[in-house]
């Protein structure tokens, strides 16, 4: 018998907050994985609400890529507000 | 440079550069993550531990599920199977972050069951009363503990972070644990004696948790460098015994090792010498328990072979609706 797909699983604390990734668990189908989710991750009221994801479906940027991709944005200082210089006299903005 | 004449899986050299990076990422305390570059020690180093802690925790259950059915009340029976549940969740946490390496499940699987990956030695000891469940608690949990808290700083991202929701919960087991003890040891003469008979059992168990004495263990020197272990196993044990000897007497209860006593200067407990032929005995398989917990975990796995082919077949019968 072939191994049951692994899934993904994102958990909402509560609401207002971004479902945030916990782990991962197998499941047969979705429906599976959901209360599987459910019992392995949220015993301790750790949330209120929950997505699973086959890992397979999951694309994800390639760590070796790391600084091509993301070093870009570091010399693009003009881009937070603390490089323009304010007046005392104008205080806050 | 340190790193060479480190070999991979093949025999080959790791690419001199690539490990002074890595080493110097670890140094920076950095996490690794399950897509980056590592050297193929450091990947076999962490499946070795992370699969023998997640088979750990799955026999885990073992001694104390003993005790589901017979709880002394239905208080003690809800808590049991909570905890019970809760080292079923470790194992699964574990099993997933060890995964992210590149093993399946199944391998896992099949390595525990076919008695080729190891787990704790301390499942292998039987749990005959009522207060072995809390002894269990107590100090195998409040090991475990000890063990658990600076893996949660370990190096591997998926491993660490595994770890603090371990630890959240492990703090539950422990207390618990500590509680039977208690209730035991202000009881009747009969149950303080149950309590003590326990501690006996499980305290040299308990000190073998942390693994061989540090001259003897092969594995702890590269560990410490590559930050996935944090303290050497002696240090640990230290630790849990500076940490247990005044809980213990607290509740009116001996450490049966006659040579445990404070010592002024170093601030610590000297203790005896721990019985290291039972420990080699145990880990080798011929334990108490061993050959009934890895039966146990045969049977459960073969009994659940057809609610595994059952979800299969549910799961292909919905894709053919879906497709029809």
């Amino acid at each position: 018998m072939s191994e049951m797909k692994l899934y993904e699983v994102f958990i909402r604390a509560k609401s207002g907050l971004n479902h945030r990734h916990v782990g991962s668990l197998h499941a047969s189908d979705p429906q599976m994985a959901l209360l599987n989710a459910r019992d392995v991750y949220t015993r301790r009221k750790e949330g209120v609400s929950i997505w699973v994801v086959e890992a397979e479906q999951i694309t994800a940027s390639n760590p070796a890529q790391e600084h091509e991709w993301f070093d870009p944005a570091e010399d693009k200082v003009y881009r937070h507000p603390t490089f323009y210089p304010l007046d005392k006299e104008v205080e806050n903005m | 440079m340190y790193s060479q004449g480190l070999k991979d899986a093949e025999g080959q050299l790791e690419p001199a550069e690539l490990m002074a990076e890595f080493q110097a990422r670890i140094d920076r305390e950095e996490k690794i993550e399950p897509r980056d570059w590592m050297p193929e020690a450091y990947r076999k180093t962490l499946i070795r531990q992370m699969s023998q802690h997640a088979h750990s925790e799955i026999v885990g259950q073992l001694p104390e599920g003993n005790w589901i059915t017979r709880a002394p009340s239905l208080k003690r029976k809800m808590i049991l199977l909570a905890k019970v549940q809760d080292e079923a969740g470790h194992g699964l946490y574990i099993y997933s972050a060890t995964e992210t390496l590149g093993v399946t499940r199944d391998q896992l699987t099949d390595e525990l069951l076919t008695g080729k990956a190891k787990y704790s030695s301390i499942f292998n000891y039987p749990t005959p009363s009522w207060a072995d469940i809390g002894a269990v608690g107590w100090l195998v949990d409040g090991a475990a503990i000890m063990n658990q808290v600076p893996l949660c700083r370990s190096s591997y991202g998926p491993y660490a972070r595994s770890m603090i929701r371990i630890c959240k919960e492990e703090s539950f087991h422990q207390r618990q644990g500590y509680e039977i003890m208690t209730v035991l040891a202000r009881g009747t003469a009969a149950q303080k004696d149950m309590a003590q008979r326990a501690l006996n059992r499980f305290w040299w168990p308990a000190l073998m948790m942390f693994g061989p004495s540090d001259k003897d263990s092969k594995h702890s020197e590269q560990s410490m460098k590559w930050k996935i272990k944090r303290f050497t196993n002696d240090e640990l044990r230290q630790k849990f015994i500076d940490a247990t000897v005044p809980q213990a007497e607290h509740l009116g209860l001996t450490i049966p090792d006659p040579e445990l006593r404070w010592n002024e200067e170093t601030g610590q407990y000297d203790h005896g010498e721990i019985n290291w032929q039972e420990f080699i005995d145990v880990i080798k398989g011929n334990g108490p328990c061993n050959k009934e917990r890895l039966q146990a975990r045969i049977n459960a796995h073969e009994e659940g072979e057809w609610v595994r082919e059952a979800a299969e077949v549910y799961q292909q019968k919905q894709n053919q609706e879906e497709a029809a």
